[in-house]
């Protein structure tokens, strides 16, 4: 049995129209709390992309030998590790990011994109479609951390990178950064709106 | 092959853990060094910061080669306990810019639940504090650099405070924390926030300092909270006196040198003899 893999639906599909965080409602949790700064959004989004990427490639290759009755654990083991070794590499060479996303970084493993993943693609597939996969899906859910951190980051603290972007007159007369952004419940907010606005453009994902 | 049985299963998973275990104690112990030398240079910037602040023409930032800047800066740096004597000191790191030692944030949390017993009634405690001193030579100044440690809203918070030699006057401060909420109480490690610390000073009554709401800042030993904010900047308040309490019969032997040697200047060189006294003991 050949099947034809369509390389671009696997790429795009999970940018887009399947999104991960906006379309399946996978990984809210890290996208409201490391979207404060664009810079640890960024490092964020990257994270997971290696981490869906390598740990779909790596289960894609043992899916014939995996035994079924510890399917779970043994995707598991194999998240951990990626996500241990990701988070030991930018403990050693981005000391000061890994410090601002904390246990975030710790907690991919228990990030549903990739999970989910795995258990939906990487198991019936060979591994470079499931790498390709997996990248795409963190790609999609990296791009909305950081569209949301942009706009956290620009209304929260008038920055962009840490660099002022809302100029100083504007405070002088009386402008006030919104601390509300800040917080967490503000990013759902925006993550809700992202979605509103997906489903204006895509008609079918609207329910009836 | 049976994918399914038990045997099969058992062994599987026995050799895909031991893999992955020695995978990772690889990575780990490789990248052991580079993570430790990470946290220490941290810790030494956060210091340097703190004794360099009240001098424009030194600068500590992201570009600076903070070990250098230490070993050469750096006069002495030492251990002392609760009654004020010094009883250990650091490796400096003159000769060599790997050796240097600073206490790292477990070890200031392990002093800071010493003290937390101590202010309980513990007071035979005292002689096993070991609060870490950092004295610089800051362009012909001597700042002695002193850490505070605290529980904030989220997590730990923590900092460097620069003593001038009256053992009273803040030279400069630098806050960090470990999960503060971003925007609100993050804001202690801004510079608009610990920058209102200079020209302040401890008070000599049971509160040594503390951070208040709508703070006067004519108020010498207050500074003003950050709205928003309340948890955190109280819980620094309160950490900051805690540990400035205990500091306080070592920085009282400071101060007492320092007004031996103001007054030996004054009165030199017509009464060399007062210079015996040196040792003045303060009890209260």
């Amino acid at each position: 049995m050949k099947e034809k893999i369509n390389w671009k639906e696997v790429l795009l599909q999970p940018i887009f129209k399947g999104n991960p965080v906006t379309v399946l409602v996978l990984g809210i949790c890290s996208s409201l709390a490391v979207t404060v700064q664009l810079e640890g959004a960024m490092v964020m989004g990257l994270s997971v992309i290696i981490v869906t990427g390598l740990s779909s490639f790596v289960v894609s290759l043992l899916r014939n030998s995996i035994p079924n009755r510890i399917r779970i654990i043994v995707q598991l083991v194999v998240v951990a590790l990626m996500v241990i070794l990701v988070d030991q590499f930018l403990k050693a060479y981005m000391y000061s990011v890994s410090k601002a996303l904390s246990v975030y970084v710790g907690l991919i493993i228990t990030n549903c994109i990739v999970m989910g993943r795995i258990e939906a693609y990487a198991l019936g597939n060979k591994p470079i479609p499931s790498l390709l996969d997996g990248l795409a899906n963190g790609a999609g859910y990296a791009l909305i951390l950081i569209v949301v951190a942009f706009f956290r980051e620009l209304l929260g603290s008038g920055t962009l990178f840490g660099v002022r972007i809302i100029p100083e007159s504007f405070y002088a007369a009386g402008y006030m950064d919104n601390g509300l952004v800040i917080l967490p419940p503000m990013a759902l907010i925006i993550l809700g709106l992202i979605v509103w606005v997906q489903r204006s453009i895509q008609k079918d994902l609207q329910e009836k | 092959m049976n994918t399914n049985g038990n045997t099969y299963t058992v062994i599987y998973s026995t050799v895909l853990v031991v893999l992955v275990a020695a995978i990772l104690s690889f990575v780990s112990m490789s990248l052991q060094d580079k993570q430790n030398k990470n946290v220490k240079m941290e810790t030494i910037s956060k210091v340097l910061t703190a004794a360099a602040e009240s001098d424009p023409s030194v600068t500590v930032d992201e570009t600076s080669n903070v070990m250098q800047m230490y070993a050469d800066m750096v006069t002495s740096a030492f251990f002392v306990d609760g009654s004020g004597k010094e009883v250990e000191s650091m490796e400096l790191g003159k000769d060599d810019l790997n050796r240097i030692e600073v206490p790292t944030t477990a070890d200031l949390k392990k002093q800071n639940d010493l003290l937390k017993k101590i202010d309980g009634g513990e007071k035979d405690l005292l002689g096993q504090l070991r609060l870490p001193v950092f004295i610089f030579d800051v362009n012909g100044e001597e700042i002695r650099v002193i850490p505070c440690y605290g529980a904030g809203l989220w997590g730990p918070i923590w900092g460097y405070l620069a003593v001038a030699d009256d053992g009273k006057t803040i030279k400069g401060a630098i806050f960090d924390h470990k999960g503060e909420t971003p925007g609100l109480g993050a804001k202690i490690a801004e510079p608009a926030f610990y920058d209102e610390f200079i020209g302040k000073a401890f008070s000599d009554a049971d509160t040594k300092f503390a951070v208040v709401k709508g703070g006067n800042p004519d108020d010498l030993n207050t500074v003003d909270a950050i709205s928003g904010a309340t948890i955190t900047s109280q819980a620094l308040g309160r950490g900051i006196n805690l540990w400035v309490k205990y500091y306080e019969p070592y920085l009282k032997t400071v101060a007492a040198a320092k007004t031996e040697k103001d007054l030996q200047q004054a009165a030199a060189p017509a009464m060399e003899e007062t210079a015996g006294e040196a040792t003045i003991n303060e009890e209260e």
